[in-house]
């Protein structure tokens, strides 16, 4: 459990210093009036939509947290037999990385209104991201094939689970990719999608380096 | 483009009301019609498990009088009570209820800022309940692991419900967190965001702090939850082996190896601490707010409120191998748990004589909320007393699965936050519905239900010093248990049955008063918080009519001297009043 500690302390640590820092030195009995235009003190200046995106990815780090804190621990029993990693896994985080930079080009194309650049860039970010996917999948069937199974031992099974748990969130980011590509070829302009788009980017790159992560966990153990 | 709050955007920002009764009333994004989606069916599965423990203690009262309730039956009912309680009534009403109706009401805006959002995570947690009331209706029944679902045996035949039970409860636990997320994720960012102009964090009103971090308890410990379901799922369902150990089931031997289920304890309680507090946070903040209204008192030392829930917020995280003393854990961890439990009790402490210092010297006035919290005061501080004696761990350990736990944690995350709950449905009740309650049957309601609890939890502390184990279905003859101990058990199931009739009066009184209730007028108990001084009673789509109102002032200006009222709403321009800084956080 020390491992979802420590990331769980350094997510409270960060809220509750915030919060703190919104709390002293204020002396709420006093009334007095809002100047014109001001939010409450404390309003984090950014779109809510990203509020509630760093949230989610405060909620998905528990999540994973927890999974690997129970590898590590589960790792410690006798039986445990490490599993030979396909080198496919390679190749795949290569094309991971690859839309992760398609990511962050078209964000800064959308910022600067290039409408081609962030069609094009949009089409082969979802294009590496599937790819990934795919090939995900072709290495379960390696594995497979070479007789690692799910409930072969502990160390498959935490292999296909962190893997699909991966992929799943994976799918949930392609699904709003989805939605910005359509709007975006049917006419939508870069103005109604750089929010998206930006979105988009940080959560892919949060998934990176989660995958990046549990790539050195399954490859060390 | 310099930067605008949304709460300034107002004017930019469409509000397209809806019109048919579909989009009013069923696929509603509106907060208050969600919020009332999301109440009336926690009350409605929290009233199947009232059901189911009025049920178990028939047999414990009188063993062997009712053959339609067999062990089987016990363990499925002690199950399924124990969750819907925890989960599917206490965190989906406190969150999904109260969370959703006062929010937006309370910072001045005029949704969620994610109202599509909230909409689905109503509709999931729906679906949540009704995979889990399923169970009662598939071969083998629901499952009758308890409500920790501790592997092994949760999976094992000779449990009841290990064929389809146990999969639909991990199947609706996984729906109700992801239902969960969704909500949290809404609350969250619309406290951070879409408060009105002057609304700083500090003049959050209290209930909203406890629910603000009550969510993010959530948001933060529901994945170790959905962790440990997902691994049990697959333990069940694909043969793996995370937490089953190696284990012959008769006389064969299963094909799991190895596993651990203390793995399963941690990653349990690791959620299952935190839940509690989950629970009685928001119950906290509530009734702070009652108390300061209903004593027209400000809250005493509002901002020590505050910290104590954000102490009591993240202490929450490293306590929860305190359910885990006769596991067999190493003696030094016991005694880091052991301090740390301790520890969480100071903040908590300072909460009750807060509290307390409030009503000192208050004008209380003795309503229908007001007697629930103050109920609330005595129940939790019980509660929290013998929380101390289990924390440390010499005394929990001959302690651990008697009835004195059973009544411990009634006492304090089972009664407690019931009165809480039952304060702040009559306290917005009139609110809500425009209409006002019978004060006489709330009464009625409140001394049944505060005396009933006491007559039902008192005596088991004392069974739980005798020694009776919990989760048995029947004593037998045993030489530790006098005679008396029977016959209090006896007594003990007449109370539940007596308090669980008088919810019906709660019911009645609620359902009676939509049609019958006299208006209530906009702000019947002269509170001070924006929701009571909306435009409309109830609130129409979109709160506020044209303008969002601007605050000026903290939410506990009550009795400021010098002023014509004894309350100074959220909205009052400073000039208007006389100057409060000199009245200071005491009176
Ligand atoms: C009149 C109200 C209630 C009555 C009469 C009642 C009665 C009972 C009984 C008889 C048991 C089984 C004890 C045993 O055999 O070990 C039980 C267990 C439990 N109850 Fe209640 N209860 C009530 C309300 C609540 C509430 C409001 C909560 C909310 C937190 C709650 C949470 C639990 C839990 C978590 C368990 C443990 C289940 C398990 O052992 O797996 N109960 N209750
Ligand atoms: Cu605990």
């Amino acid at each position: 459990m020390t491992f979802a500690l420590v990331f769980l302390a350094i997510i409270m640590a960060t809220v509750i210093g915030w919060l703190l820092r919104q709390t002293l030195n204020t002396q709420p009995w006093e009334a007095n009036d809002p100047v014109e235009n001001q939010p409450g003190r404390g309003v984090i200046s950014s779109d809510p939509a990203k509020i509630g995106l760093i949230s989610f990815i405060a909620v998905v780090t528990s999540l994973f947290a927890l999974f690997l804190s129970a590898y590590l621990m589960r790792m410690k029993l006798g039986d445990w037999r490490p599993l030979p990693e396909p080198n496919l896994l390679w190749l795949n985080t290569a094309i991971l990385v690859l839309a992760s930079f398609a990511f962050q080009l078209t964000r800064g194309a959308a910022t600067r209104g290039q409408l081609l650049t962030v069609k094009i860039g949009l089409v082969a970010g979802g294009a590496c991201t599937s790819l990934f996917l795919l090939g995900q999948l072709v290495a379960w069937q390696q594995l497979n094939a070479s007789g690692y199974f799910m409930a072969g031992n502990p160390a498959n099974s935490f292999f296909y689970l962190l893997t699909a748990l991966h992929g799943l969130h994976l799918l949930g980011g392609m699904w709003v990719w989805g939605r910005t590509t359509m709007r975006l070829f049917a006419g939508a302009d870069t103005r109604s999608v750089r929010l998206s788009v930006e979105l988009c980017a940080v959560y892919w790159h949060y998934l990176l380096f989660v995958w990046v992560g549990l790539f050195a966990l399954l490859l060390s153990t | 483009m310099a930067y605008v709050a949304i709460a300034d955007r107002d004017h930019e920002i469409e509000h397209h009301a809806p019109t048919t009764f579909i989009t009013k009333y069923i696929w509603s994004q509106d907060h208050k019609v969600i919020a009332i989606q999301y109440a009336v069916t926690a009350l409605f599965v929290g009233l199947v498990a009232l059901i189911l423990s009025g049920m178990m203690r028939l047999q414990l009262g009188f063993p062997n009088s009712f053959s339609f309730i067999t062990p089987i039956d016990y363990y499925q009912f002690i199950t399924m009570h124990g969750m819907i309680m925890v989960i599917f009534l206490l965190t989906a009403l406190f969150l999904g209820g109260f969370g959703n109706y006062l929010i937006p009401l309370m910072i001045g805006s005029r949704d969620m800022v994610f109202p599509y959002m909230n909409m689905l995570s109503y509709w999931v947690y729906l679906v949540s309940v009704i995979v889990l009331l399923t169970s009662f209706f598939v071969p083998g029944g629901p499952t009758g692991a308890g409500w920790t679902l501790y592997p092994p045996q949760a999976i094992l035949p000779g449990t009841p419900g290990t064929d389809w039970g146990i999969v639909l409860m991990l199947g609706s636990l996984a729906l109700f967190i992801v239902a969960f997320t969704m909500g949290g994720l809404n609350y969250v960012t619309t406290i951070l965001q879409a408060r009105t102009r002057g609304m700083t964090m500090m003049r959050l009103p209290l209930s909203l702090w406890g629910i603000f971090m009550a969510t993010i308890l959530g948001l933060l410990a529901f994945p170790a939850l959905f962790v440990s379901a997902v691994m049990m799922t697959l333990d069940k369902a694909a043969g793996t082996s995370f937490f089953m150990p190696a284990v012959m089931s008769m006389g064969e031997n299963l094909s799991h190896e190895g596993g651990s289920p203390i793995l399963f304890q941690h990653l349990f309680w690791f959620f299952g601490h935190p839940e509690v507090y989950i629970v009685a946070l928001p119950a906290f903040g509530l009734v702070s707010d009652l108390l300061s209204t209903h004593a027209r008192k400000n809250i005493f030392g509002y901002r020590m409120m505050v910290w104590a829930i954000l102490a009591i917020g993240g202490l929450s995280f490293i306590v929860w191998a305190h359910h885990m003393y006769v596991s067999g854990m190493n003696p030094y961890f016991g005694f880091f748990f052991a301090t740390t439990t301790l520890i969480i009790a100071v903040p908590t402490a300072i909460k009750v004589y807060n509290w307390v210092l409030t009503l000192w010297q208050g004008n209380i006035r003795l309503t229908v909320p007001m007697l629930f919290a103050i109920g609330f005061i005595f129940t939790f501080t019980h509660g929290g007393l013998t929380g101390i004696f289990l924390g440390n761990v010499v005394v929990d350990l001959p302690l651990s699965d008697t009835y004195f736990v059973v009544a411990h944690f009634h006492m304090v995350m089972g009664v407690s936050p019931i009165m809480v709950v039952f304060g702040s449905i009559y306290h917005w009740y009139p609110k809500i519905t425009g209409k006002m309650f019978n004060q006489t049957l709330g009464k009625v309601h409140f001394w049944i239900t505060f005396l009933g609890t006491y007559a039902i939890y008192l005596p088991m502390h004392y069974l739980g010093f005798l020694g009776v184990p919990r989760r048995y279905f029947a004593m037998g003859d045993t030489e530790f248990m006098p005679e008396s101990a029977f016959t209090l058990n006896q007594s003990i199931t007449i109370s539940a049955l007596i308090v669980g009739a008088a919810q019906l009066i709660f019911l009645y009184n609620i359902i009676v008063s939509l049609k019958k209730g006299k208006d209530a007028g906009p702000n019947p108990w002269q509170a001070t918080t924006l929701e009571w001084q909306t435009p409309d009673t109830p609130p129409k789509h979109g709160n506020w009519g044209p303008e969002l109102p601007v605050v000026h002032r903290w939410a506990y200006d009550y009795s400021v001297p010098g002023y014509h009222d004894d309350f100074i709403p959220q909205n009052v321009p400073a000039d208007a009043t006389p100057a409060t800084s000199e009245h200071g956080s005491d009176t």
